[in-house]
């Protein structure tokens, strides 16, 4: 069984005004991750005061290497299947994501992937990963 | 303060609908409300305190109280999705303990199926969510967040499509003797295993039926249950909690039933293995496991050996669950299990279960649910009840 991966703009983020330099260096390829200033942990998804205690944060680039952590190729939702996944980054954060640019049933959680950008209908592109070995 | 034994649940009804295409959402509401309060022996006049969440049109309780014709008091429209109705139940007894209501009306109503929304429909996010830039564009329906943790559970644990599918099997088994259940028929295994793939690894038939429909209760304090005709449900214990990514070190081999369920145990002073019937949410196969395993039904990791060859069917298993058909077969309101999972508890607890699964000698019960989404935030609630 193999089940391609189908390249379909996704559905556009909402910009708001405290995550508008993440989405413009998502139009540049690289992905940013906010860290605290006082305790110096990264979080996931990105905010102005650190969900941990509460600091002031700031923007970092991430390396783009990450490992899947879970994911389920989604067949009945939509018009063609896609793979849902979340991918644990080398910085530690997980975020939600979509793996691409492979067929779907090769997906396993523990593989390494890297980073690329999937085009939105009218808004940035937004993170998703690739197998980082080739096929 | 607790709230072990300040109140009792006093009137149940489960709306026998599961398709009105020519009733409104607050019809089934008001519908809901007179047969819980017929149940109890009870009328309009009578309650001082009303709980809905967001199935309740427009602003809730305000359109609801108007619309229902309520006097109230006292009014709570906690929203922690599906498992707002068990979280009722604990701010009903504590509002009574507080001295803040004498009688709680809970109601849920829903027409999900005759509005064809389902856990594969594109979700409508709403402005303003922190959430929606990261998780939106990536088409994060129901039925995947949900399908995450499993696939993780059976990456970490070993847990089989197999074992999984015995929770439905379960469910079905009691669905038959239910004249309202959506699906009657009985199940296999192989059944489950060859229905469609929706979303790896959750097959159709480890989800949830889409129903209209919805349920009442009523909650009052033991002055007012002591004077009522019907078999006493006492209110022991009950907890909360919502759980989220945690700030991206997401782990999704635990609930928020792990910490809810502990906190209700602790205050109704029971075990685990002192339940007799378990009302667990099965918005899919993986919720069931998940909630059995965090709730202490069996250790971490073991919940797909607890479930399979039948531990969950009334009269063969040892934790007879869902003696209704569950949201698996028989009902799941507004796409919110909630409020079924009580209204069985006290069904089994009175004694007024079908005598086909009702559970010998029941006296301890628990109904647990999850609302929201296992795979990236939910909210939990358990209530631990006893027959008096």
């Amino acid at each position: 069984m193999s089940t391609p991966y189908t390249a379909t703009p996704l559905k556009s983020p909402q910009v708001a005004p405290d995550n508008t330099a993440f989405w413009e260096a998502a139009r540049e390829g690289r992905l940013l991750v906010r860290h605290c200033k006082s305790c110096g942990k990264p979080h996931w998804y990105p905010r102005t005061l650190c969900p941990f205690c509460m600091g002031d944060t700031e923007w970092k680039q991430a390396s783009g290497r990450g490992t899947i952590y879970s994911f389920s190729v989604t067949r009945r939702a939509g018009p063609t299947p896609f793979c849902i996944a979340y991918v644990t980054l080398e910085e530690g954060v997980t975020m939600m994501t979509h793996i691409v640019d492979c067929d779907l049933d090769t997906v396993r959680i523990g593989q390494q992937v890297k980073l690329t950008f999937t085009p939105t209908e009218d808004g940035p592109p937004v993170p998703t990963f690739a197998p980082a070995e080739a096929g | 303060m607790s709230i072990n034994g300040k109140a009792y649940i006093v009137g149940a009804y489960e709306h026998p609908t599961r398709k009105a295409p020519d009733k409104s959402v607050a019809q089934l509401h008001a519908e809901c409300a007179r047969g819980a309060l017929e149940d109890a022996g009870l009328t309009l006049q009578d309650v001082d305190g009303y709980f809905c969440a967001g199935d309740a049109p427009g602003l809730g309780m305000i359109n609801m109280v108007d619309y229902l014709g309520l006097k109230v008091r006292h009014v709570d429209s906690t929203d922690t999705g599906g498992s707002a109705y068990i979280a009722h139940v604990s701010h009903a007894a504590q509002a009574i303990a507080a001295g803040k209501c004498n009688v709680a009306l809970i109601t849920l109503a829903g027409r999900p199926r005759s509005e064809g929304s389902s856990g594969t429909q594109a979700r409508n996010w709403g402005a303003n969510l922190p959430d929606q830039p990261f998780e939106a564009p990536y088409n994060a329906v129901t039925v995947n967040l949900y399908a995450m943790v499993a696939m993780r559970h059976m990456f970490q644990y070993g847990t089989t499509s197999e074992q999984l599918a015995w929770i439905k099997v379960a469910a079905s088994h009691h669905a038959q003797h239910n004249p309202h259940a959506m699906l009657r028929e009985v199940v296999t295994v192989d059944d489950v295993l060859n229905s469609p793939m929706i979303s790896d690894p959750l097959h159709k038939l480890d989800c949830c039926v889409v129903s209209d429909g919805g349920g009442a209760l009523i909650v009052a304090r033991p002055e007012i249950a002591a004077r009522l005709k019907r078999p006493k449900v006492k209110i022991l214990g009950a907890g909360e909690a919502v759980k989220g990514q945690l700030g991206g070190e997401v782990d999704l081999s635990w609930s928020g039933a792990a910490i809810s369920g502990p906190i209700a145990f602790e205050e109704a002073r029971i075990r685990p293995s002192d339940i007799k019937y378990a009302s667990i949410y099965d918005s899919f196969t993986i919720t069931v496991l998940m909630q059995l395993e965090d709730l202490g039904f069996c250790k971490k990791g073991e919940g797909g050996r607890f479930v399979a060859d039948g531990n969950l069917i009334s009269g063969v298993g040892k934790l007879p669950f869902n003696t209704d058909g569950g949201g698996l077969c028989n009902n799941h309101p507004a796409n919110r299990g909630g409020i079924t999972k009580v209204i069985e508890a006290v069904r089994q607890l009175r004694g007024e279960a079908h005598p086909a699964v009702q559970v010998k000698n029941c006296d301890l019960a628990l109904a647990q649910g999850t609302g929201g989404y296992l795979g990236s935030r939910h909210g939990s609630a358990t209530v631990i009840l006893e027959r008096e």
